[in-house]
């Protein structure tokens, strides 16, 4: 029965026609597992018309199968989504399907997957291909103390992937590739009612290559401009932890941790940062992290390449001073 | 209206010490609690029960001791609380802890809506209340944070997805996972907490759900996915340098770690 599927498919995430940096990550890992197995690579490209479905393509698609709405897929309407990428994955019969695990990811990835009476594995930071072609999904289990080496014994083998877990894929402008339309499905019973955006985000946390984030060291909200400006000097982002934002220092947007953002980094600086568990699982892959917090024993040390023992309140201004002193010059 | 509120209880992951050595979570090293997302799902029902005068279901899938939770539950304002629990449930994947879930909602029956929290603090992943909605046919919204109009029809509610912020109105029955922004959970009452003690806590195991499903769906034996091993992630070496004074000297090295990494140009 598993001869049936063969091939790669990836979700194709878009919004406003313009496609998610994770899906560029995507076809870089999948290329390699395509490699592998001696399979192909197919994007699924839900979206409005006018979308530069070629870039997939460059980037390492075989295929693309375009199901092409100006309609229902402008909003983040999930059965829309998932009723048409279920009708896409039941016509190519891939044997590995891929999402990122952005938002609208993880909110339709099950859908599909209850609906395919397949398996699901949640948040994958790593993929590899086992003795038999199976798909080994490697995901951080309890507070990112453990990896978890899983697989799916039903087709499609299904995972959602982290974004920025993988390089992104450069394009190859001599790649080429077919571009296949595909009917859209509408569902039969539209039961939303409607859906309107009414914000977007301005910046999204884990797209920063710096994040300086602060903690419960910090005294008051009107303390933060120090921090804002610190990362203002360091074409960064603010981030702070848990405490911070119940204090109502600062919005959830900003928290970093395991029930917050999780981000990856050049540099994270954590400024009177303790460190606690559900903390360090959102940062401790950054490239570099400096900490400063006046307990010599606080567990963030332990996974910083620079700590200062002492106060942000006199070492933040420090720095800063340094800092305006270097761009002036 | 009828809603149903999933919870799960999980170690307290604040905490519970975990066994590196083994790779597994030392259960014995805390107590356990309700999934902190779930009391905020609890939290929205008992809010649209005030309103609406629904009853309150909360339905959860665990070992016996998970009454506990059920018990808590009823405590902040549940009306009653299930609990599937049978020796052929364990080791269920999402797929085969969803379509037991779907079992015991069925049972229920006439819901309007289900309520879930975004994720589970132990196992994080998140699928289970979209899987759940996709099996009984119904839509859902994930990651709600506000909820905004409701009548026993209709459900509108801010949704934090797809980069931005979304308003969104369903008609029920519908299900919705919702983030901790939703609300401040309120505490167990003095009252409620004699109540819960004594309330029954209704048990379902397989025989309970075997209408609703086949012995081939549950456990290990019906789920799909598979942990084939454990492993401990590799540390990242780090410098590990550090400063106690002397803060003028720290920050001109800081300075040329910016520099050496192309923080800042030069």
């Amino acid at each position: 029965m598993t001869e049936k599927y063969s091939g790669i498919l990836i979700f194709a995430e878009q919004k406003d026609k313009t496609i998610h940096k994770v899906v560029f990550e995507l076809l870089s890992e999948g290329r390699k597992l395509a490699e592998q197995l001696g399979v192909g690579v197919y994007c699924a490209l839900l979206g409005p018309g006018g979308i530069d479905a070629k870039e997939l393509i460059y980037r390492g698609a075989d295929a693309v199968y375009y199901v092409e709405d100006d309609e229902i897929f402008n909003m983040p309407d999930e059965l829309a989504y998932s009723e048409n990428l279920v009708n896409l994955i039941k016509t190519i019969k891939p044997e590995i399907c891929l999402i990122g695990a952005t938002s609208l990811g993880r909110s339709i990835a099950p859908r599909v997957a209850a609906a395919l009476e397949t398996g699901l594995t949640a948040d994958c930071t790593d993929l590899r291909i086992d003795d038999d072609g199976k798909l080994i999904q490697i995901r951080p289990a309890f507070s990112e103390n453990i990896l978890a080496h899983i697989v799916s014994d039903k087709m499609p083998q299904m995972a959602t992937v982290r974004y920025k877990e993988f390089q992104e894929s450069k394009p190859d402008f001599n790649r080429t590739g077919e571009i296949v339309s595909f009917n859209s499905i509408r569902p039969m019973d539209r039961t939303f009612e409607f859906i309107k955006e009414l914000s977007r985000k301005e910046t999204d946390i884990s797209d920063s290559d710096v994040v300086v984030s602060v903690g419960a060291g910090i005294k008051n909200s009107e303390d933060i401009k120090m921090i804002y400006e610190l990362a203002g000097l360091l074409k960064g982002t603010v981030g702070a932890s848990r405490a911070v934002v119940e204090n109502g220092f600062i919005s959830r947007e900003h928290q970093i941790g395991y029930s917050g953002n999780r981000v990856k980094p050049k540099l994270y600086f954590a400024c009177a940062i303790s460190g606690a568990a559900q903390h360090i699982a959102g940062m401790k892959d950054a490239d570099t992290i400096i900490a400063i917090n006046t307990d010599p024993s606080a567990p963030i040390f332990n996974i910083a390449d620079y700590g200062i023992v002492g106060d942000i309140y006199e070492i933040v201004p420090m720095l800063i001073k340094r800092l305006k002193e270097i761009n002036q010059n | 209206m009828r809603v149903i509120v999933l919870v799960k209880q999980v170690p307290d992951m604040e905490r519970v010490k975990f066994d590196t050595e083994k790779g597994v979570i030392d259960r014995k090293s805390a107590g356990t609690e309700i999934n902190p997302f779930d009391l905020n799902a609890l939290e929205t029902a008992l809010q649209i029960g005030e309103k609406t005068n629904s009853e309150i279901i909360v339905l959860s899938m665990g070992p016996h001791s998970a009454e506990q939770s059920i018990r808590d539950a009823i405590a902040r304002g549940a009306h009653k609380g299930i609990l599937l629990n049978d020796k052929k449930f364990g080791g269920s994947d999402v797929k085969a802890t969803s379509v037991t879930i779907c079992a015991g909602i069925k049972k229920i029956g006439n819901f309007d809506l289900i309520i879930a929290g975004m994720q589970s603090v132990d196992g994080d992943t998140g699928q289970v209340g979209a899987e759940i909605a996709q099996i009984l046919k119904i839509p859902h919204i994930s990651f709600v944070e506000k909820l905004n109009e409701f009548d026993c029809n209709s459900l509108t509610v801010t949704s934090n997805i797809w980069e931005g912020i979304y308003l969104k109105k369903v008609k029920l029955p519908a299900l919705i996972t919702v983030t901790k922004d939703i609300n401040i959970p309120r505490l167990p009452s003095f009252k409620n907490k004699m109540l819960a003690r004594k309330a029954e806590v209704t048990v379902w195991g397989y025989d309970d759900l075997e209408e609703h499903l086949e012995e081939s769906q549950l456990g290990f034996k019906g789920s799909p996915t598979k942990v084939k091993k454990i492993v401990i992630p590799k540390t990242a070496h780090r410098e590990g340098k550090m400063w106690r004074e002397d803060y003028s000297h720290a920050v001109d090295n800081l300075i040329e770690v910016f520099k050496c990494r192309k923080i800042l140009e030069v």
